[in-house]
């Protein structure tokens, strides 16, 4: 009989001979199939359980951990983990980031089975891929993509009590489609907790319009142009910013959020404009873990800070710098708030509404771009970035798409562009192309840049 | 050259032929027309250290099994972690169905190149001390100690430090009677130094280029790379690069080190010369590649001084293995031939569509839980056959720069357009050194970049760089690979000065 996985966390709580003892197991079900060229070409289904122990034990000099993650299903391999978190703990030195436990009670939804996922989710998808297969060989058009979906239900058990469990359910579909000579491209991504609402007719229809507006191209030099960045390119940015928050390494001088001569620019206005960014377990549609879930320390997180509730934060109010990620560690360092990395992300702008089209109707001569892709830092103190155009750089001429330009190689900081932006629309949910497969929860506007430095040409196409 | 060290006992003790007779016979049982069963244990261990003190330390294992079938021409894979004979009999049955679900949006048959049988082989990579029979505290001591050392110099502020540790096993049958058993040591150690300039308000950090390897221990302890001497020069190199004029920006000569070079050849040649990306298989993530096959045999990727191999065979090299995911041997074959593009890496499955009677070997899953994809192998530039030195290759610049160490790298989704930064930047004037310069970015075309090639050094200088993180795929993968390569000379390239691109 294979054991539950409040069993295996009951089991490793029991067997621990350290002072403190915190157990994180995920169990992971998830299915995908990806295509080329209008046919299957990998798939697949997973089925994982991962049990990290994190044993701590104090003496005079401090509190000293012992982490250990492993795949395991079998109380022979918990107890084993936890043989070897105890023996790491006390050869270990001790950990700058030791703080008490967190304490606490059991969830009322602790004792619920995990939840799963199959490849079955793809039923209603997979045969309308097919449909999409046939019309696009039809077209002239052929089509490449990926669909994912993961559930992963996580139980966190301490020994000061703590008993929480949440279930993750991640899916995405992403699909390219290009027309028959590999001349035009075109993109269309989009996050979903479940798949009820991706239709991939309506997925591929879109894919065709877009190539549609692609028939005219007209080669553009690099420059600085009025550029529209739909929520994925905003996305894409933002989430690079959003992972560049970290509390210690700003108040150690290594980042835009540094302040020269020491210290972090908290409580600095960035920008001029009335920006939000911000997270909260609970956004609709967004929903995420709602507390600490580490199973590694770093510069912005602590094992020991497992279980610690999160609670919707401000990373940015009013263009003001509000927030940094935080450990309890790094946030004692800093002289900052505790506030701990969020797995959502949203920009708001105060005021602004309407849509993405609304914001390419009132330009006169510019671009509208589909995604940004490889983004690089290339400046720390600045936050420049580097990175492309991809699938689709449209050419807008009084209002209205008139044509696909050439791609272009940027250099930008997103931390500028907040602050020079001219135009935005209301705030819709937003696939990233480069970091959604990782952080695919975010909700993003629309943003115009009047002078977006495209630095050079790409011939991609 | 393979290693002395027997494979670990405690893989061995797993019951790795009885689940894979198990779902091997259940495929069987199907009439699949293709059936393989790989178990793997891959152990981790990351210690990562602030200021000379323990950041964290954490100690990974991922273990369990995949089965990957063919039925019908199409493919079907699924994973698990329970490491029973009931969980490979489902867990083929649910790689049977995976296929049949997929079977509708399929329309090109599979078909795999042959592959002769290798029955009970085994294979063990080149290490001399397995780096996970060593004491975490001996591990923190001596990074702390290298820390240290950095931290009572000037300018250095703070120090970050890094060690990643690999040691992993895997198995692997199909129904053809292969069998493979691998064993696979590799680490990555890095220490940065940060400091900041009062006068300018700039901060800056430089790190160590040591590149990772397929070694054990004695790597951190004097093998195959001097730490001694290039932690006694980083504080100088740092401190001169923190008040170094910045860049004029325009068209140079380079000199480009190896540890800076290893990282433009993996993305503007490796990745490029991928057959997977050719085809389109990535057109929807990682990308495609301007070298399509119609090129095979006539473009001129670069000048006659660009000799480039594939292989999966060199000694301490990231990709290198005995057999690969697919059971295919390690191999070592020509991508570029005098500037001529005359090789793609390949697997079994492409190696077929091409016509070819074997694939190249280049297979790899990172994990259990994933399926193999064409990844990619050590791709090295050849040394030029004279015994040519850095020295000589800068002094015959008039005016350009030497690039050392790599830092941000980018390029876009076809392999084209490039841009690439370093972490110091040496200043060549009439044939010698003149200072760093700060702010230096290059930004060229694939095919253009490489045709500038002027010449290469020679056996001596030839250095084994290479990354633990190179990513592609959907579900993503992360895969180590290693490339070598001389330092090279390239005529009039363009240099972009970081600092006016972000418009200050």
């Amino acid at each position: 009989m294979t054991p539950t996985p409040q069993e295996l966390v009951e089991r490793a709580l029991a067997t621990t001979t350290s002072d403190g003892c915190v157990v994180v197991l995920h169990h992971s079900t998830s299915a995908n199939l990806r295509w080329a060229n209008n046919t299957l070409t990998t798939n697949g289904v997973l089925d994982d359980s991962t049990v990290t122990v994190i044993a701590t034990r104090g003496d005079a000099t401090g509190t000293a951990a012992g982490v250990i993650s492993r795949s395991a299903s079998s109380t022979d391999q918990v107890t084993a983990i936890v043989e070897a978190a105890d023996a790491t703990a006390v050869a270990a030195a001790p950990a700058e980031d030791a703080a008490p436990l967190v304490d606490g009670d059991a969830a009322a939804d602790w004792d619920e089975p995990a939840a799963q996922t199959s490849i079955d989710v793809f039923d209603r998808f997979a045969p309308a891929l097919g449909e999409a297969f046939g019309r696009a060989r039809d077209a002239r058009e052929v089509l490449y993509g990926y669909v994912e979906h993961d559930v992963t239900t996580t139980y966190v058990g301490s020994s000061t009590g703590l008993r929480l469990r949440h279930v993750q359910p991640t899916g995405h579909v992403g699909i390219t489609g290009k027309d028959a000579d590999l001349a035009r491209s075109a993109w269309v991504g989009q996050a979903t907790r479940d798949f009820s609402d991706v239709d991939a007719l309506a997925l591929s229809a879109e894919l065709s319009r877009r190539l549609g507006w692609a028939e005219r191209k007209v080669d553009l030099p690099a420059g600085r142009y009025d550029t529209v960045l739909p929520p994925a390119a905003v996305a894409d940015l933002l989430i690079y910013l959003y992972w560049t928050a970290g509390g210690r390494d700003a108040h150690e001088g290594q980042t835009v959020f540094s302040r020269a001569g020491g210290g972090t620019r908290v409580g600095e206005r960035l920008a001029a404009k009335p920006v939000r960014l911000h997270s909260d377990p609970a956004l609709p549609g967004l929903e995420c873990a709602p507390f600490v879930m580490a199973t590694a320390s770093t510069s912005s997180s602590s094992v020991f800070d497992n279980g610690h509730p999160l609670a919707p934060t401000d990373w940015m109010r009013d263009g003001q710098l509000r927030s940094l990620l935080q450990s309890r560690h790094s946030a004692e360092m800093a002289g900052l708030p505790h506030t701990p990395a969020i797995d959502n992300l949203a920009l708001t702008i105060d005021g602004a509404h309407g849509s993405l089209d609304d914001v390419v109707a009132g330009v006169e001569n510019g671009l509208l771009l589909t995604c940004l892709w490889y983004i690089r830092e290339v400046d720390p103190q600045t936050l420049l970035l580097t990175g492309l155009t991809r699938d689709g750089v449209y050419l807008v001429e009084n209002g209205e798409v008139t044509g696909a330009v050439n791609n272009f190689r940027f250099n930008e900081s997103p931390v500028d562009l907040l602050d020079r932006f001219s135009a935005a629309s209301a705030t819709t949910p937003a696939f990233s192309r480069e970091w959604g497969d990782y952080f695919p929860r975010t909700a993003m506007p629309t943003l115009r840049v009047p002078d977006f430095n495209m630095s050079s040409v790409s011939q991609a196409s | 050259m393979a290693s002395t060290h027997p494979i670990d006992p405690s893989f061995l003790a797993l019951p790795l032929s009885r689940l894979a007779d198990a779902a091997l016979q259940r495929a069987r049982d199907f009439g699949v027309q293709h059936a393989d069963f790989r178990l793997e244990r891959i152990r981790t261990q990351d210690i990562s250290m602030r200021d000379a003190r323990l950041e964290g330390a954490v100690d990974g294992e991922v273990l369990g099994f995949a089965v990957r079938v063919v039925v019908d021409g199409t493919w079907g894979f699924a994973s698990s972690v329970e490491l029973t004979s009931d969980a490979a009999v489902r867990t083929t049955e649910q790689a049977i169905n995976v296929a049949r679900v997929s079977k509708p949006i399929s329309s090109e048959a599979v078909e795999l190149a042959p592959e002769p049988v290798h029955a009970d082989a085994t294979w063990v990579s080149s290490y001399d001390e397995d780096p996970f029979q060593v004491p975490l505290a001996d591990k923190v001591a001596a990074l702390a100690e290298w820390s240290s050392r950095l931290l009572v110099t000037k300018p250095v502020e703070h120090t970050s430090a890094v060690l990643n540790q690999v040691f992993e096993n895997k198995f692997y049958a199909d129904l053809s009677g292969t069998t493979t058993t691998q064993q696979r040591v590799r680490l990555q150690p890095v220490v940065e130094a940060h400091a900041s300039d009062v006068a300018s308000g700039r901060f800056d950090s430089m790190r160590t280029l040591a590149p990772p390897a397929g070694r054990g221990w004695e790597y951190l302890t004097g093998t195959g790379w001097d730490w001694d001497a290039e932690l006694d020069r980083l504080p100088t190199y740092l401190a001169e690069k923190l008040v170094a004029p910045t860049v004029e920006p325009g068209s140079y000569d380079l000199v480009i080190d190896p540890s800076n070079l290893w990282l433009t050849i993996h993305e503007s040649i490796g990745h490029a010369t991928e057959l997977d990306r050719a085809l389109g298989y990535e057109a929807n993530y990682a990308g495609t590649s301007f070298a399509t096959v119609d090129h095979l045999g006539t473009l001129q990727y670069g000048s006659p001084a660009l000799n480039v191999t594939g292989d999966r065979t060199v000694e301490h090299g990231l990709a290198t293995v005995g057999y690969d995911d697919e059971g295919v041997a390690g191999q070592e074959w020509d991508i570029i031939d005098a500037g001529k593009l005359v090789g793609y890496q390949l697997d079994r499955r492409m190696a077929r569509m091409m016509g070819l009677p074997r694939s190249n070997g280049c297979a790899f899953a990172d994990s259990p839980g994933h399926i193999p994809i064409q990844r990619m192998a050590n791709v090295s530039i050849a040394p030029a056959a004279d015994d040519v030195t850095t020295g000589d290759l800068i002094g015959r610049v008039e005016h350009g720069i030497y690039v050392v160490g790599d830092k941000s790298w980018s390029i876009d989704m076809q392999r084209y357009n490039f841009q690439f930064t370093g972490q110091r930047f040496f200043k060549i004037e009439h044939g010698r050194l003149a200072g760093q310069v700060r702010d230096v970015a290059y930004q060229a075309t694939t095919t253009q970049f490489w045709r500038s090639l002027d010449a290469v050094g020679g056996p001596g200088t030839w250095v084994l760089g290479g990354a633990f993180n190179c990513g592609k795929a959907q579900p993503g993968q992360v895969a180590p690979v290693s490339h070598g390569c001389p330092p090279a000379l390239l005529r009039d390239i363009n240099i972009l000065n970081t600092a006016s691109e972000s418009g200050r």
